[in-house]
């Protein structure tokens, strides 16, 4: 009796539509089966259908958080303004140099270009980027992502480096037609190669969630890395360019991490580099 | 209030539950806690999914849930489908435990909704590791749930609410 009882209730939940409802959960059930399974897929037809689908519901969302998202920029923006007058304060108390500064760095750069040619290093990577805007900005445990305005009909391809202003934040994780999605280095998920200067240490950062600090691994036991000694990328993957500045060693409780030099929760517009 | 904006009111008040769910997953607006090295989140959608299931599937189609999932999916990357068949797991185990009660009690369902996520999350985790090979942390994955269990009371609350506010415009509607 009790398992007619439970035959008749599996039946009555699963294939019976109820009150207003247009499907019967068991179709829905292997509707999402089948749509999950065709992830295994990744042949064109499928490709172009899941990107143009991604696209939609990227663009739908970003107009949707717009009220939201222009509250969280006016909150920023108020917060700003409020600091203007302290930040104009310690600026006037700093000499800048900027014009000496300018020529120093013209000259590194045209003397790097100079011995590059002498040990014939070709340069692989590509100074051309878009900027773009970005549409959403996604905190899960499995993602540390943004959403981006750019695609693969932009020329925009898996693993290219991104920088809010001079700075390394990420690199492309997938590229849709119109939109693409950069992998925080924040994320748990990722590991970035890097140099440490002076001393020219090569390690890993890799993302722990924390907008403030990331891991650095495979450093050499006996290193002489400290506070304050500044985090590059290395370029070593070939994808992206070496010499992008991350941030600069923090040392807490004697664990060194990378204090990240970008403010993860005000970029608004990035660079996406890509290869013409 | 005229007729039209009357008629809107009644169509907001009456698909509130959609349009929340639709709003959670549209602005991912589950919250994401960082505690001592545990990433966990607190997943609203399965709160308001599984409410809605147990107490009144006719405000929130089995349709609509799975859209919803579709999205969730996009906006998280997560593999396209996984989110639904959660969504649609947590609707059965509802719609079970509706068929099997018969006398209604927050405690039973409180407990009701903590099995049910528990069969959800265990599903989710062993199709993203082992279909999908995706790095979950399983502390952070119960972590999370743990939370949204604790959290559920509160809107149950709000939801219990927002039905007697549904039901006093379908009253109204029906007396006109």
């Amino acid at each position: 009796m009790g398992r007619d009882d439970l035959v008749i209730s599996a039946r009555s939940i699963f294939l019976n539509k109820g009150n207003r409802q247009k499907f019967s959960l068991f179709t829905l059930i292997i509707v999402s089966i089948i749509v999950l399974s065709l992830e295994y897929f990744k042949t064109g037809p499928i490709n172009q259908f899941r990107s143009v689908t991604k696209d939609i519901v990227f663009k739908t969302s970003y107009f949707i958080s717009l009220p939201f998202s222009s509250m969280k920029n006016a909150y920023y923006g108020v917060n700003d303004y409020l600091k203007i007058h302290e930040e104009n304060k310690k600026l006037k108390n700093i000499n800048l140099n900027i014009e000496e500064l300018k020529f120093e760095n013209q000259f590194l750069k045209e003397e790097n270009i100079r011995l590059n040619a002498l040990i014939e290093e070709k340069n692989l990577f590509s100074d051309n980027y878009h900027l773009t805007k970005i549409l959403l900005d996604q905190k899960s445990p499995y993602l540390r992502s943004i959403l981006v305005n750019k695609g693969f009909q932009h020329g925009i391809k898996l693993g290219s480096a991104v920088r809010s202003g001079p700075y390394f934040i990420g690199k492309v994780v997938g590229v849709n037609y119109l939109t693409s999605r950069v992998l925080l280095i924040n994320d748990l998920n990722s590991k970035i190669p890097i140099i440490i200067e002076p001393d020219g240490i090569s390690a890993i950062v890799s993302g722990n969630g924390s907008k403030y600090n990331g891991n650095i691994e495979y450093l050499p036991e006996k290193n002489q890395v400290e506070e304050g000694h500044i985090v590059y990328t290395s370029g070593v993957d070939g994808i992206i360019s070496p010499g992008i500045p991350i941030g600069k060693i923090t040392i807490i409780d004697s664990k060194k991490s990378v204090k990240f030099f970008a403010d993860f929760d005000q970029i608004k517009y990035v660079k996406v580099y890509f290869k013409k | 209030m005229s007729l039209f904006a009357n008629r809107i009111y009644s169509k907001t008040i009456t698909s509130l539950p959609t349009l929340i769910l639709f709003l959670v997953v549209i602005l991912g607006l589950n919250i994401n806690i960082i505690y001592k090295n545990y990433d966990f989140i607190v997943n609203f959608s399965y709160i308001i999914v599984f409410f809605w299931s147990l107490k009144k599937p006719e405000h929130l189609g089995y349709g609509l849930i799975f859209f919803a999932g579709v999205i969730n999916d996009v906006v998280q990357s997560l593999p396209i489908g996984i989110s639904s068949l959660d969504y649609l797991l947590l609707s059965a185990i509802g719609a079970f435990i509706r068929n099997r009660s018969i006398i209604y009690n927050f405690i039973y369902d409180w407990i009701s909704f903590l099995i049910a996520i528990l069969i959800v999350g265990s599903v989710n985790y062993i199709i993203l590791i082992t279909i999908f090979k995706i790095p979950i942390v399983y502390e952070s994955l119960i972590l999370g749930l743990f939370v949204t269990f604790l959290i559920y009371p509160i809107f149950f609350k709000i939801f219990v609410w927002i039905d007697n506010m549904v039901l006093v415009r379908e009253n109204d509607q029906k007396n006109r």
